[in-house]
């Protein structure tokens, strides 16, 4: 039986697991096609790329729910499946999670601008984000990772939203470029700024994830960790994507994450994984060469 | 006399009142209407344009001089349209399928806009069959499409297809673009033509259409 997730993070470094949606297109999952609607309509499929993670090695399992928001549900057409996508989203993964493995309830970007920049006011915005945690967290989540966010106020009414409607701890974590100021979300957010907003609203796991590749996010992982104890996660991308012969193809494999994996725990990563691009063969390498 | 950079500065600066007034006066200090949206506020989305790709902006400043200029093009369509008996063709937008991406679609837009095109957004997430049945409807001279995602970009290709089986490839030309998107890719794939900004989409356009 496993311990409260904060309690396992003391003990060392957590390997989770890899993409999800990048996995789904490769098991048939079409462009443009909703991926969350797969809880509900192709849950085996989702249920053989979280079995391939825990064979590969994998100690926690991301539910297939980063745009099970109803603004970004809304987006695909189908908002008044909210409740059941997140619900069934969490419970698929319990079922192959069992008792021992964690189960990460993802939520992801609305896919809209707040308000000045958009129109999407903040009330909405944690009316969505509210709706989603409870519905994870019934289907039986550990923990909620709120990811490959960009703007800073986004990402601070998720956390708060998650912490007024669950008592699950919060992996908050966001994407960034690297420029000329140095990293830096889209949106202009640096590391620090993050860092210390992040801090007050009482995240439990700072991170980042997807990106551009894991050399990068090493270096985010030592800027993060010169501000900051917490356990931190990093699931980088597997590069950006290029294409060859009519073919999406990402560039850094299962070896050249096995690698760097060394170095992206010595940089201060505490749960490490992989996001878009990667697959159970990245999460073995990774795990072979953890165990060494 | 209004000066065209200080419009261009209110473009720059994300100004939609400051914009919306500077044009205003303009036209009334007779500058016309072709001047002040290429001298003025094209001049200053390019210089965003070009921030924003040296990472010295970012998107909040990129979105609100979308804004200004947006406010700017209200007072200056009509008198645009008014100055041409008809406009200059039609051009048919959309980002691709699967790719929510329409900053850079609807700057475009907007652009061809000013310069006197009449346009038909399609808007995110456009199908091939969507895109194909606007062909067919509209009477288009020009089928743009944008795609920010590498993994969305290779649905252009779907598009050209699905107008190729529909017999409707002859009917327009077709023009791609967005950050991962390439000459090479364009010629690659059998488009008519590539522009890596909004400013090269005008240009682009004129250029289709004159060599018809
Ligand atoms: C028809 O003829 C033409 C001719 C010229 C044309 C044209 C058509 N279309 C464009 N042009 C040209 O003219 C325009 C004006 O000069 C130019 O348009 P651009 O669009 O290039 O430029 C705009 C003026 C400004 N640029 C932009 O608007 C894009 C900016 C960045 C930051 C960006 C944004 C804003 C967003 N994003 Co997205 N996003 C990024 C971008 C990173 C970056 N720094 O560029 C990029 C494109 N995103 C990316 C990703 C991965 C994603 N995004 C996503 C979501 C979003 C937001 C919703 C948050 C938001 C979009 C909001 C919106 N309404 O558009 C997700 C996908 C959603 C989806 N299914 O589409 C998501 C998958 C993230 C995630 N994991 O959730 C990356 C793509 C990597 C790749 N090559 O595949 C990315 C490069 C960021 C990164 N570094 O990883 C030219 O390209």
């Amino acid at each position: 039986m496993r311990k409260s997730y904060l309690e396992r993070l003391k003990e060392g470094t957590l390997l989770a697991d890899g993409a999800m949606g990048t996995r789904l297109q490769s098991k048939g999952l079409s462009a443009g096609e909703c991926p969350d609607r797969w809880n509900l309509t192709n849950s085996e499929k989702v249920k053989e790329v979280h079995r391939e993670y825990v064979l590969a090695g994998a100690e926690s399992l991301i539910t297939n729910t980063f745009g099970g928001t109803r603004t970004k549900l809304t987006q695909c057409g189908y908002p008044e499946k909210q409740w059941e996508i997140n619900f069934r989203g969490a419970e698929i993964a319990r079922e192959i999670a069992g008792d021992d493995i964690y189960v990460v309830g993802s939520i992801g970007p609305m896919g809209k601008f707040l308000a000045p920049f958009g129109d999407m006011a903040e009330a909405d915005a944690a009316r969505d984000f509210k709706e989603q945690a409870k519905a994870l967290d019934a289907g039986g989540a550990d923990v909620l990772q709120i990811e490959t966010m960009t703007d800073l106020n986004e990402i601070v009414i998720a956390v708060r939203a998650v912490k007024e409607s669950t008592n699950l701890p919060v992996i908050a974590s966001m994407t960034f470029d690297k420029g000329q100021k140095g990293y830096r979300t889209v949106m202009g957010i640096d590391v620090p700024t993050a860092v210390a907003a992040l801090i007050k609203e009482n995240a439990d796991v700072l991170g980042s994830n997807c990106g551009n590749g894991i050399d990068e996010l090493i270096e985010i992982m030592v800027e993060m960790r010169r501000y900051t104890d917490f356990p931190l996660l990093a699931k980088p991308n597997a590069g950006i994507p290029v294409i060859q012969k009519g073919e999406v193809v990402y560039t850094q494999g299962p070896d050249y994450f096995a690698a760097r994996v060394q170095k992206l725990v010595q940089a201060g990563a505490t749960v490490i994984g992989g996001c878009c691009g990667t697959t159970p063969d990245h999460i073995r390498a990774m795990a072979l060469e953890l165990n060494k | 006399m209004v000066a065209f950079q200080k419009i261009a500065d209110s473009i720059i600066l994300g100004n939609a009142k400051l914009a919306r007034d500077l044009t205003e006066q303009a036209l009334q200090d007779g500058l016309s209407p072709q001047e002040i949206l290429e001298n003025g506020l094209i001049a200053g989305m390019n210089v965003v344009g070009v921030r924003f790709r040296k990472n010295e902006i970012y998107v909040p400043e990129v979105l609100i001089s979308a804004r200004a200029m947006k406010a700017a093009l209200e007072n200056l369509s009509p008198m645009l349209t008014q100055t041409k008996v008809k406009p200059k063709g039609k051009v048919i937008l959309g980002t691709v399928k699967g790719d929510l991406h329409d900053i850079g679609k609807n700057l475009v837009g907007m652009m061809l806009e000013g310069a006197g095109f009449e346009i038909v957004d399609l808007g995110i997430d456009v199908s091939p069959e969507k895109f194909a049945s606007a062909v067919e409807q509209e009477n288009a001279n020009i089928l743009g499409m944008s795609a920010l995602l590498t993994t969305t970009m290779i649905g252009m290709k779907t598009v050209i297809d699905t107008l190729a089986v529909g017999n409707l490839r002859d009917k327009v030309q077709v023009i791609v673009g967005g950050a991962p998107v390439t000459q090479h890719y364009c010629e690659e794939i059998g488009a008519d033509g590539y522009a890596p900004d909004s400013a090269s989409a005008v240009d682009l356009v004129k250029a289709l259409l004159d060599s018809k």
